[in-house]
């Protein structure tokens, strides 16, 4: 009985000792964001991988949300009479929670399992060990340029995904199903208010802080991980919880978003 | 002469398995100290102390008379300004080239112009008779190669102290008889207090001021050289003999 205790506390001590790393690791990346010299290539570079190399997936996902919602939409809604709204539906559903959901998961799994991984392997072959006895803070020259890219990247492939996927919305609601173009344009225009969009990239804004968070702190102290394993295997586990914890909470933070702001 | 680098009593285990057991060392500014010891005995584990990167279960770790266990980050940020470091893995930097490796230090530590960077590092690359591969990556070079790559870059800012983790293991005679006589000029040139963890007696002790010999969890002697193949200690008399001795103990094995 005793025992059971132990380990209960024994475990619950090592999710806060988790918890307060993460916290800690923020709170360092951030200062070294704000912390001259500021360097523009490598948050170039990092825009690069993490918004630019993510484009065609979100491209991609946007259209079939976009698609899939208008067709559906205009199913249901043509039941009851009001396939007119079509256009408010499909933009409303888009901006203010597919779009920043979904463009976020596609990153997560795009760029945040790359994060986790290559900051991983750079802890388990000494690179980070090296860096910190060059006296070169690791937070500032590997992590801050990540976590500005992802806070910068985030709303602007949101913004894209919800352009491409409203307009596709268009396409198979009013090009292929035959809906009233000019009501659909004029519901989501009156529709769709400044709040909307404000709530549209507040969200990705959010979720780009905390994928990159998440995983880059958890490659960073993948050594400190009880139970995860050694080396290869140490990063694979790592990174999995990772993109499992990332996605998690951009659904949950969605949620709490959504139901502060509503 | 003052001590740079002081390890006292310092324990460290992992699980049940005691690796250091009590160490105490003091080296000496200015001159080199080589840490010889059989493999697994703890040698790495006494550079990781020294460079702060692992702290003791118990004892102190003092650079520049500073414990560096109980320091703020930025006071020993300033300290390992002054370290040069070569791991035993050599740790380069593996999405970098080999020229951006050695470049980095310089890029990240001081504001010189990539004109000045460039001539530095390709002189540096030189002198570890690395040229032609500036533009390789870590995994297209050899492992004697990465070392070298790795002391160039551990030397580039001209450090005060340098931790070398067997710099020449993995290099074939003539380099490493190179990189030595590299180390011996740039000693004599830059004066810097340097700790290296080698097994390659008896070659080493030509660089040593100091032999520090690790067995059993502690530090057996730092002594001088000539002391150290001299001396009466049990424990070093039977290194010396094992590493220096004959390789073959009958006349007949011999000829085979
Ligand atoms: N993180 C760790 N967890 C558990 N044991 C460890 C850890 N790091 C080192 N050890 C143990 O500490 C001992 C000393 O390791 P160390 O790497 O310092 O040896 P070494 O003297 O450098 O050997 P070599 O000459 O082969 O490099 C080894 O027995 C090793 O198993
Ligand atoms: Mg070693």
């Amino acid at each position: 009985m005793t025992n059971l205790f132990g380990k209960l506390g024994a475990a619950a001590l090592y999710q806060f000792d988790q918890i307060g790393r993460m916290g800690v690791f923020l709170v360092l990346v951030v200062v070294n964001i704000f912390k001259p010299p500021y360097k523009l290539a490598p948050i170039l570079k990092q825009i690069y991988i993490i918004g630019s190399k993510s484009l065609f997936v979100i491209v991609f996902t946007g259209a079939f949300t976009g698609m899939v919602l208008a067709l559906q939409g205009y199913h249901t809604l043509s039941k009851v009479g009001v396939e007119g709204i079509l256009g408010s539906f499909v933009s409303l559903g888009i901006i203010r929670e597919l779009g920043p959901v979904l463009a976020a998961l596609m990153v997560t799994g795009r760029a945040g399992s790359a994060i986790c991984a290559e900051i991983g392997i750079m802890r388990i072959s000494e690179q980070i060990d090296a860096l910190e006895c060059m006296a070169i803070d690791p937070h500032k020259f590997v992590i801050a340029p990540k976590f500005v890219a992802g806070i910068i990247s985030m709303p602007l492939l949101t913004a894209i995904y919800d352009v491409v996927g409203i307009f596709c919305g268009y396409l198979v609601g009013v090009k292929m199903l035959g809906g009233n173009e000019g009501s659909f344009w004029s519901s989501m225009y009156s529709n769709v208010g400044m709040e909307d969009i404000q709530m549209g990239l507040l969200k990705p804004l959010c979720f780009g802080l905390l994928i990159i968070w998440i995983s880059s702190a958890k490659g960073f102290y993948v050594h400190m991980t009880k139970g995860g394993g050694f080396g290869a295997e140490g990063v694979s586990n790592v990174t999995t919880s990772a993109v499992v914890l990332s996605s998690v909470s951009i659904l949950v933070f969605n949620y709490l978003v959504t139901s502060f702001l509503l | 002469m003052s001590a740079v680098i002081e390890l006292i009593d310092v324990r460290k285990s992992y699980g049940s398995q005691e690796v250091l057991k009590g160490v105490n060392l003091s080296i000496d500014e200015g001159k080199t100290t080589v840490i010889v010891g059989g493999s697994g005995q703890g040698k790495s584990q006494i550079i990781k102390h020294s460079l702060g990167l692992i702290s003791p279960d118990s004892g102190q770790v003092k650079v520049f008379g500073q414990d560096i266990n109980n320091i703020s980050k930025k006071d020993l940020r300033k300290i390992r300004m002054e370290f040069g470091v070569l791991f035993q893995n050599s740790a380069l930097f593996d999405s970098m080239t080999v020229y951006d490796n050695v470049a980095l230090p310089l890029r990240e530590r001081t504001k010189f112009p990539e004109s000045k960077i460039k001539g530095i590092v390709e002189e540096r690359l030189e002198l570890m008779d690395v040229v032609g591969s500036n533009d390789k990556y870590p995994a297209q070079i050899s492992g004697g190669m990465k070392k070298r790559v790795g002391l160039a870059r551990a030397l580039v800012l001209d450090p005060k102290i340098i931790f070398f983790d067997e710099p020449t293991t993995g290099l074939d005679v003539a380099k490493s008889n190179e990189i030595y006589r590299a180390f011996f000029r740039t000693q004599a040139q830059l004066k810097y207090t340097a700790v290296i963890v080698s097994h390659d007696v008896p070659k080493i002790f030509k660089l040593a001021d100091y032999v520090a010999l690790l067995y059993n969890g502690v530090m057996q002697s730092c002594i001088t050289p000539e002391e150290f193949q001299l001396s009466d200690d049990p424990a070093v008399k039977e290194f010396v003999e094992k590493t220096m001795g004959s390789l073959y103990s009958s006349e007949v094995e011999e000829i085979i």
